[in-house]
């Protein structure tokens, strides 16, 4: 191992201290000193690192830091709760462009690398600039830069060309053993087009699923550089958020009931499903009305949506919360897995809002408190509450895991119209005979409920 | 050099290591959690700076400095939206 004793020892103190943050963030409580052990470890790392051996550029190096570091936390200061999911795919591609960086540099250096070091170069260079440019698309359509999905013909076959492309770039730079600046290029122009070109046809529901599975790669890629670095400490960093991301991925896609094959090789609406009609009429309720049920019952389940974020609500629906809490109310809160944008990104908007954590329960905790619930108000959520996920086999969403609102005594539904929701497919919840919609915003409509729980 | 097999121990026990950190999350958790692995590959900092240390033409410093930029603004970045998320989770009792 190159580096002497103190950076060694010093990267190694910082893998553990990797681990350990992480297990802290397994829990609520420890969480937060989960973040800040996982801090230290990087600053130590990276202020050893000035010591490494035979470095010239430090000018560079510092101004390189200070760019970054100061445009990053500028930015992740001042971005709203609302918009994490897209920051997050960000920082992301970011750290995969930084793989493909080193990547490159080492595959232009001068000196003549063995073959599986060539090998490992090649793999991190094209997983992290796959990541990049994935990760930026997916940051501009969270971002609403792009708003739909782009497809063409022969798509998935325009992808294996441009695969087949790269890897023969990567076996000629492997035959040389470095590469010279042309099929360099070449083959980090291919590796970015096919991340652009992944990504675009994938919808906005299925995005976070990209985002988790791009986070997977890019540590793939930095373990994947740690090695041609022979660097220990992103070996380990790089392979265990490499695990942890697949196994992340791999649970949002089961509780978005969508696996990875067909997020990825094709778009959600294409085979146009629409499921059994739903039969019934919708029934409307006051605001006032729904306030004197919501005031006199024993148990309120509420079910936030992204609906609920983007009204931004949530203060008002904590608000509400605490009216109904000091009138002896049991309120509890409803999440499902994909509430939000991302997974957990519905706990994250509560908590902004005060909401503690206790009161707040997954599908699986609360799916059988539905039965004797007095009400359950669904509040910008859609397709998780549907109950045609459980009985209708020929819905697009048939199997998907849902919150079983129809089984309270009564649903009440805040939703601005009668739209469809983010997979367009009716609700058969919102016809049900003791289901009542509620129209409006949601923030007007908390405030005219605490109105009218405040005047009982 | 960490090679062959040892390397591969590494890679593996790192690999397990990471799946049994991550299986005992709860779902409540799982943005902070996407954003706080997300930070942990900052590490991708350190072999940054020491590619561009050892850049000897100017591409090289180009491309190297680049990656300083984006490692660095993957980490800062990273920590900086993990800390504030995790911030804000408080139960009941911490809350009055």
């Amino acid at each position: 191992m190159t580096g002497g004793f103190v950076i060694q020892a010093s990267y190694f103190v910082a893998a553990v201290l990797f681990i350990i943050g992480l297990k802290r963030m397994s829990s609520p409580v420890t969480a937060r000193g989960g973040i800040i052990w996982a801090g230290a470890g990087m600053v130590l790392a990276t202020v050893v690192t000035f010591a490494w051996p035979g470095m010239e550029n430090y000018l560079l190096m510092i101004a390189a830091i200070g760019v970054g570091g100061v445009l990053a936390w500028w930015s992740g200061k001042r971005v709203a709760m609302t918009d994490m999911p897209q920051m997050i795919a960000l920082y992301n591609g970011m750290g995969g462009g930084a793989a493909a960086a080193i990547a490159a540099v080492e595959l232009l250096g001068g000196e003549t690398h063995g073959f599986v070091v060539t090998l490992l170069a090649l793999l991190g260079a094209l997983i992290g600039a796959v990541s990049f440019s994935g990760s930026l698309i997916a940051f501009a359509k969270l971002q609403g830069w792009m708003k739909k999905p782009i497809r063409f013909a022969a798509q998935n076959k325009t992808n294996a060309i441009l695969l087949a492309a790269t890897i023969l770039a990567g076996i000629v730079i492997l035959i040389q053993g470095h590469g010279g600046p042309t099929i360099v290029a070449v083959f980090f122009v291919l590796a970015l087009a096919i991340g652009i070109l992944v990504t675009v046809p994938i919808g906005g529901a299925d995005m976070p699923v990209v985002i988790s599975l791009y986070n997977a790669l890019t540590g793939l890629a930095v373990a994947f550089e740690g090695f041609v670095l022979d660097n220990a400490a992103m070996i380990i960093a790089g392979t265990v958020v490499g695990s942890a991301g697949t196994l992340l991925t791999q649970l949002m896609a089961k509780a978005m009931n969508r696996s990875m094959t067909s997020v990825l090789f094709s778009g959600f609406g294409d085979a146009a499903v629409e499921g059994t009609e739903v039969e019934g009429t919708m029934k409307p309720i006051e605001a006032s009305d729904a306030g004197v049920m919501m005031a006199f019952a024993r148990k309120v389940i509420i079910i936030p949506g992204y609906g609920m974020a983007v009204a931004q609500a949530q203060h008002k629906i904590w608000e509400l919360t605490q009216l109904l809490q000091e009138r002896g109310v049991k309120v509890t809160f409803a999440i499902h897995p994909v509430a939000g944008r991302m997974p957990g990104h519905m706990n994250v908007l509560l908590a902004e809002a005060g909401v503690p954590y206790d009161i707040i329960y997954d599908l699986d905790e609360i799916n059988q408190e539905f039965d004797n619930a007095d009400v359950a108000l669904v509040i910008g959520a859609n397709d998780v509450v549907n109950p045609a996920a459980r009985t209708d086999t020929s819905s697009p969403i048939y199997g998907m895991p849902i919150l079983n609102a129809d089984k309270a005594d009564n649903v009440i539904i805040v939703k601005r119209g009668q739209g469809k929701g983010f997979s367009g497919i009716e609700n058969a919840l919102f016809f049900l005979d003791n289901s009542r919609m509620l129209y409006g915003d949601g923030q007007a409509v908390a405030s005219e409920l605490i109105h009218s729980i405040k005047e009982l | 050099m960490i090679t062959g097999f040892i390397a591969l121990y590494i890679f593996m026990l790192a690999a397990f290591t990471g799946y049994e950190v991550i299986s005992k999350v709860p779902v409540i958790l799982h943005t902070p959690l996407m954003s706080g692995s997300n930070f942990v590959h900052g590490i991708v900092l350190v072999g940054a700076m020491v590619a561009l240390g050892h850049a000897d033409t100017s591409v090289e410093r180009v491309v190297g400095f680049l990656g300083v930029v984006l490692a660095a603004g993957n980490a800062v970045g990273g920590y900086v939206v993990t800390e504030r998320m995790l911030e804000m989770f408080k139960s009941s009792g911490e809350r009055r």
